[in-house]
């Protein structure tokens, strides 16, 4: 395949990823997808990114750093369980309520969509991270004083 | 159907355990996929083949209707391929790595801790 | 606070630490401070945890209430909590000798958010009530060991990882079986549940079967004979502080692991699976100790340790005597706190000599006094010398194989232990007793010193473990109480099943 098409390919499809990524991610609560999917579907996103532009342009589009994104979304998802520890209730229980929309009836949100919410960024960060991570350490390989 | 799929286990077991032996790091990490794979399908034969629906209380109802699948060795299925999604793609990027350092892809290759202890 | 928080603490402290830790800047002085205020909670926590089951009982959580069997479910009898306890303790010693040790670069990397998971990880496997969560925890446990296996990237290190992960991956390939086997079976992974359903199931000889693949997949984790063979492959490896880590650790898992299933769920063959697991244990006493014999490299030389030492718990599991579950838990801590200081103190005498080879080093007793009684008393303990910690710890083993009238596993308890003295007396003249060797390259500009607080952690260590001897009679009646708890699983199921809040 010639770079021109892989380019064009992968510039015209990061949006649509991404987009259905999102849609993957909040439509998975009782019907297939969820944060899982989604997190890995908008992997592919910049994954399609490093194999047409590089590492270094799919790095840059990411903006933050793939682990960090991974432990932002490892806090939300914990987070989404301490409100109902807090209200004397079991860790991870989930609370839902009604936020009103002006242009429908309500929306029901809750605990569990903030969870699905950190699981995507972690499963992002985690897959993003092995993605780029392939051929080059952590840190880079300095002798050090052992022991 | 189940025998068919016991028998799709047992093969990716033998085929997983096969790559295990040969002397190459790939397909060390080929073989563990295998066994991933393997492992993923017996969970989902012994715990029931069974076309039914998803395991959610229609809009209305009280209870649970009709035929519905067990979701529970689903979610463990889901969580081991996470899991094994994860492990191997640590496996994969060590894997990258050792090949890296040592120029080979050959397992005996990684034999200093023995020719330390010789000396 | 209540129960449910009590439980689920320890776990969400060392993941958010560690998320928190990952979202830090680079620097090494906050990730540290982070995971030592981490490690400190965690240990109050199993602290409280320990008081709040010996005063009220078993305590249980249902995750998310769902209740038990269908949700996850948080336990904590007292070998739990001790366990939690022991692991908040290790965490805190290993993170303050990290802190001395490691060079700034590594403590401001992914290092200690790594040991914050592992240690969630190994919390979690002590804490869960099912089969299924142990499977997942002992995997969190697992991918961290890997990364902080691997993290200096140098070639050895490289190839030990590739060799732990497989044959950890094959583990896990047997137990996730061992556990998709048993719900096929029994329908239920609940600890609890599974110890009322499977007594009366109608299918014995497929739960005896299932029940061979947990014995499987847990021994290799906890590195019992025939499976330890990545043990001595890797634990070499790491920095020092990493091998105190994982010796202190992962393999306790296993063992935890195979003590839990061993008395809760599957006792009804409990002739075939005692046979087994003296077997084993026996064996592992001794190829353990052999190889150990046999190492002139220190680290090598103790992790070797580490597998006879696992012989011992096995074989008091073997014997399933309530006088031989208490002797386990003992041992379990003591052994917990020993290997713990020889590691520590191996990595010390390392920053002096700068090798782990024993015939490169010498003359340490002259040029580290300290160090070397830091060696002393922890080796004199592990060999099984009065008054140290290792002494009754034995002395209960082998009390429980001679009640039992098990002469062959009381024999080699004895042999072995001699061995592990012998073992230890050569580590103490080759690195601390004799001359050095004459051909040592001198490297003037270099001095050879070991650094602010590298003795501190080692110190805690040694100090447990004469706290441990001295006044051994409140660790033995912990141990006696929390063993009478694994024999008699009915305040375990009700505190789980009975619908308590």
């Amino acid at each position: 395949m010639s770079p021109v098409v892989m380019h064009t390919v992968a510039r015209m499809m990061a949006p649509v990823l991404l987009l259905v990524s999102l849609v993957l991610a909040v439509r998975g609560h009782d019907i297939p997808g969820g944060g899982f999917v989604g997190g890995l579907m908008a992997a592919t996103a910049f994954a399609l990114q490093m194999v047409a532009f590089g590492r270094p342009a799919a790095r840059k589009q990411l903006r933050v750093h793939p682990t960090r994104l991974a432990a932002a979304g490892l806090l939300v998802a914990l987070g989404s369980g301490i409100p109902a520890m807090l209200g004397g209730r079991e860790f991870l229980s989930s609370i839902w309520g009604q936020l009103p929309l002006p242009w429908s009836d309500s929306l029901k949100v809750g605990t569990p969509q903030l969870f699905d919410v950190g699981v995507y960024l972690a499963v992002l960060g985690t897959a993003m991270a092995f993605i780029l991570g392939m051929g080059r350490g952590e840190d880079t390989t300095a002798p050090d004083s052992r022991a | 159907m189940e025998m068919f799929l016991a028998i799709t286990v047992g093969a990716l077991f033998a085929a997983g355990l096969y790559c295990l032996m040969l002397h190459s790091i790939v397909r060390l990490a080929l073989g563990l996929v295998l066994l991933g794979s393997a492992t993923n399908l017996l969970l989902f034969t012994v715990n029931g083949l069974q076309r039914g629906f998803a395991p959610l209380v229609p809009a209305g109802e009280e209870a649970l209707t009709g035929p519905f699948a067990d979701p529970v060795p689903q979610a463990f299925i889901l969580t081991a391929i996470v899991i094994n999604f994860g492990l191997l793609a640590l496996l994969l990027v060590l894997v990258h790595r050792t090949a890296q350092e040592t120029g080979t892809d050959d397992t005996r290759a990684l034999r200093t801790e023995l020719k330390d202890s010789d000396q | 606070m209540t129960p449910a928080t009590l439980l689920s603490l320890p776990i969400i402290l060392c993941l958010g630490a560690a998320a928190a830790g990952q979202l830090l800047p680079s620097r090494a002085w906050p990730k540290r401070w982070l995971a030592l205020m981490t490690m400190l909670a965690v240990a109050v926590v199993g602290a409280m945890l320990l008081v709040t089951v010996r005063r009220e009982g078993v305590q249980a959580a249902q995750m998310g209430g769902w209740a038990a069997p269908f949700g996850i479910t948080l336990v904590a009898d007292l070998l739990s909590a001790l366990l939690v306890l022991v692991t908040g303790v290790m965490g805190l010693t290993v993170v303050s000798y990290s802190a001395a040790t490691l060079p700034a670069s590594r403590e401001a990397g992914a290092y200690y958010p790594l040991v914050l998971v592992l240690v969630g990880g190994v919390c979690g496997a002590f804490l869960t009530g099912d089969l299924f969560n142990l499977f997942v925890w002992i995997e969190v446990m697992l991918g961290a060991s890997f990364v902080l296996l691997a993290l200096e990237a140098r070639q050895e290190q490289l190839e030990a990882s590739i060799k732990y992960m497989s044959l950890s991956l094959m583990g896990s390939v047997v137990l996730l079986c061992a556990v998709g086997l048993l719900y096929g079976v029994a329908g239920t992974l609940n600890l609890a549940d599974l110890s009322v359903v499977i007594p009366g199931s109608d299918q014995p000889r497929l739960l005896t079967a299932v029940s061979m693949f947990f014995l499987v997949a847990f021994a290799l984790k906890a590195g019992a004979f025939p499976l330890f063979f990545w043990l001595p492959a890797s634990y070499h490896t790491p920095p020092a502080a990493v091998t105190t880590l994982f010796s202190a650790l992962l393999t306790k898992v296993g063992v935890y692991a195979l003590a839990r299933i061993f008395t809760l769920v599957f006792t009804r063959d409990s002739e075939l699976t005692s046979t087994l697991l003296l077997v084993m244990g026996g064996l592992t006493m001794v190829t353990g100790v052999l190889g150990a014999v046999a190492q002139y490299d220190m680290r090598r030389l103790l992790s070797f340790h580490i597998i006879s030492q696992i012989g011992y718990l096995i074989a008091a599991l073997g014997l399933l005597t309530r006088g031989a579950l208490t002797a386990l838990i003992a041992f379990l801590i003591h052994y917990i706190f020993a290997k713990s200081a020889l590691f520590l103190v191996s990595g010390a005498t390392a920053r002096v000599t700068r090798t782990y080879d024993l015939h490169q080093m010498g003359n340490l007793y002259r040029t580290q006094p300290l160090l070397a009684a830091l060696f002393f008393v922890p080796a004199l303990s592990l060999a099984g010398v009065p008054p140290f910690s290792g002494f009754f710890a034995k002395l209960a083993v082998i009390q429980a194989a001679l009640r039992a009238e098990n002469w062959a596993i009381a024999g080699t308890a004895v042999v072995v232990g001699l061995l592990t003295l012998f073992s230890m007396m050569k580590i103490w003249r080759e690195a601390f007793w004799k001359a050095p060797p004459e051909n040592q390259p001198q490297e003037p500009n270099r001095p050879l010193s070991l650094g602010d607080g590298v003795l501190g952690p080692c110190m805690a260590m040694t100090a447990f473990m004469v706290v441990l001897g001295v006044g051994a009679q409140p660790l033995m009646e912990l141990a006696d109480a929390a063993a009478g708890q694994l024999l008699d699983p009915g305040e375990y199921v009700q505190a789980v099943m009975g619908g308590r809040p």
